[in-house]
């Protein structure tokens, strides 16, 4: 299946990736005018130290940790793609516990945020793929 | 094939799940004493705080049973196995004969032989939705609770009854609170949210005995109650395969999730297995390696092949808006690090993490408990940096290649 892939190389570190995850969620059409004056929290995330930079958001496994810890049954994953169902979740965490990529966070609204291949948004492209400059992050197939 | 499950919990649920991976045909028949469609256990707190309904709490959607092909047999109890002639009996007077058979039968509360106990009129455990009921049922704006526990069923107890009570006491035997994940330290910056919250401790005590409404301690103190709330400690449920297979403290499992008897395979709270961070068999009553163990004997069962053979104790929890992530053991160096209310622990020796206590800020804590499961040599990595800053940065480019990037191991 596509999944968003990383090409560490070509990473400008420019952080859009982020600004254009935490845009998609918020249904708005400008977005310096939906992220104006608010503290952006994505779920896609820029690693930086020295030079070296790439972004982190979930690896839709195929055998998803997170779904299988899961307590509530709030995560599953279906077609390849793992959501969350953030009226069962209870903030429980036990996701930000198993996953091995650190791609599970806490969000705002009371439930664990992920990046969802912007399942839930649009369709086609995640927008973080969308929005790199520079081909860091692809969305397709690969081994 | 005929496929029997005891349990309709995690690892029950699992184990159809593991079982339709490998057969979409044979015969699944769920026993579960309890007259519930399966629901997460751990949320029964958050039924009483609110936060969840019986509705949201169910472990799978309405539909499981039948997408699956399985028959519910809710609010049935096992009697007896006949492993010889591979059936189980029931307590309806019916047997139902299997090719493979999955014991996930659980925990049960254990209740110490207080003197007195019998003169409490309202009292419960706290480990089932009915546990839940009978407690929401004792409450009210007036009551005091006592709960006998601080551990992590009592704790969870307590906040989800908090707002609902006048007052909550909690006693422990021992000299801190979450004694079986957090050190000393840890468990103080737990305890001083907690009691921030209004419920007070006394720890290093015990009960002497019960008079109706009070509680007479060792120490010679008496706490006045209205409710008491039992959450000692839990017991695996392991008299089914008595006789039948190895049992220590919990029923023996392999790596496969199969028990010493032919046929039969265990898997959850009321088995023993290997903890690969301290290389001991232990029980580790959590729900995502029950889960896992039962999937993988699903799998098994079904004539697949799968090994769970990563499990580590490992624990998410929080009280009152306060997170705590801990897994494996506290052995070896320290690697410490407290700012403000985060605090972080580490432990290594060996070239390995042996395990880790973060709490207040929890994030990419999975990154650590990978480290332990996947015993990654810490020289490998760049392990300063991963202590400081849990992140895919302190593995090689290689390694993140194959993690991010889609490259073959």
């Amino acid at each position: 299946m596509k999944r968003v892939y990383v090409n560490e190389k070509w990473c400008l570190g420019c952080h859009l990736c982020e600004y254009y995850c935490a845009f998609a969620g918020t249904n708005e059409t400008d977005m310096a005018r939906a992220l104006k004056d608010i503290k952006i929290n994505p779920k896609i995330n820029i690693e930086e130290k020295d030079g070296v930079s790439f972004a982190v958001s979930c690896r839709h496994c195929n055998e998803p940790l997170c779904v299988k810890g899961c307590i509530t049954g709030a995560l599953t994953i279906a077609d390849g793609v793992i959501t969350i169902n953030k009226d069962k979740c209870v903030s429980c965490y036990t996701c930000i516990l198993s996953c091995p990529y650190g791609a599970v966070s806490p969000s705002d609204d009371g439930a664990v945020q992920k990046c969802e291949l912007c399942a839930k948004t649009t369709s086609g492209m995640p927008a973080c793929v969308g929005g790199c400059p520079n081909g860091a992050i692809v969305f397709e197939e690969r081994g | 094939m005929k496929y029997v499950i005891i349990g309709n919990s995690a690892a029950g649920i699992g184990a159809v799940e593991g079982i339709r991976q490998a057969d979409k045909k044979g015969e699944v028949t769920v026993v579960a004493s309890e007259p519930h469609h399966t629901y997460s256990r751990p949320l029964i707190s958050y039924l009483l705080l609110g936060k969840t309904s019986e509705e949201k709490m169910k472990y799978r959607g309405d539909g499981f049973y039948k997408e699956n092909g399985c028959d519910l047999l809710a609010g049935v109890s096992v009697k007896e196995i006949n492993s010889g002639k591979k059936s189980v009996a029931l307590d309806n007077g019916k047997s139902i004969s299997y090719d493979k058979l999955l014991v996930a039968t659980g925990s049960t509360a254990f209740v110490p032989p207080f003197e007195g106990l019998d003169t409490v009129k309202d009292k419960c455990t706290f480990m089932s939705l009915d546990d839940a009921r009978q407690l929401e049922g004792y409450l009210g704006a007036e009551k005091r609770v006592l709960i006998i526990g601080a551990g992590l069923i009592g704790l969870k107890c307590a906040e989800g009854i908090a707002g609902s009570v006048s007052h909550i006491t909690v006693i422990d035997l021992a000299p801190r609170i979450l004694s079986s994940i957090l050190n000393d330290d840890g468990a103080k910056i737990v305890q001083n949210h907690i009691e921030s919250r209004g419920v007070e401790f006394r720890l290093a005590a015990s009960v002497k005995r019960f008079e109706k409404d009070t509680a007479i301690l060792d120490s010679g103190e008496t706490i006045g109650f209205d409710i008491l709330v039992l959450a000692v400690g839990v017991r695996p449920n392991t008299s089914l395969l008595k006789d039948i297979a190895k049992i220590d403290k919990g029923i023996i499992i392999d790596a496969k999730s199969k028990t010493t008897a032919a046929d039969i395979y265990a898997a959850g709270d009321c088995t023993q297995t290997l903890d690969i961070s301290s290389g001991q068999n232990r029980i580790m009553a959590l729900l995502p390696n029950a889960y896992m163990q039962g999937e993988c004997a699903g799998i098994n069962m079904a004539g697949g092949e799968k090994e769970f053979d990563k499990a580590i104790p490992m624990n998410a929890i929080g009280f009152f808006g306060l997170h705590v992530i801990t897994a494996g053991n506290y052995t070896g160096d320290v690697y410490s690090e407290t700012e403000n209310t985060n605090y972080k622990r580490l432990f290594y020796s060996g070239n390995k993490l042996n395990g880790y206590i973060m709490i207040g800020n929890v994030e990419k804590a999975g990154i650590y408990t990978s480290l332990i499961k996947e015993q990654t040599p810490l020289d490998s990595i760049d392990f300063a940096l991963v202590c400081e800053r849990p992140g895919l940065m302190a593995f090689t480019k290689e390694d993140r290649q194959i993690k991010l990037g889609g490259k073959a191991k």
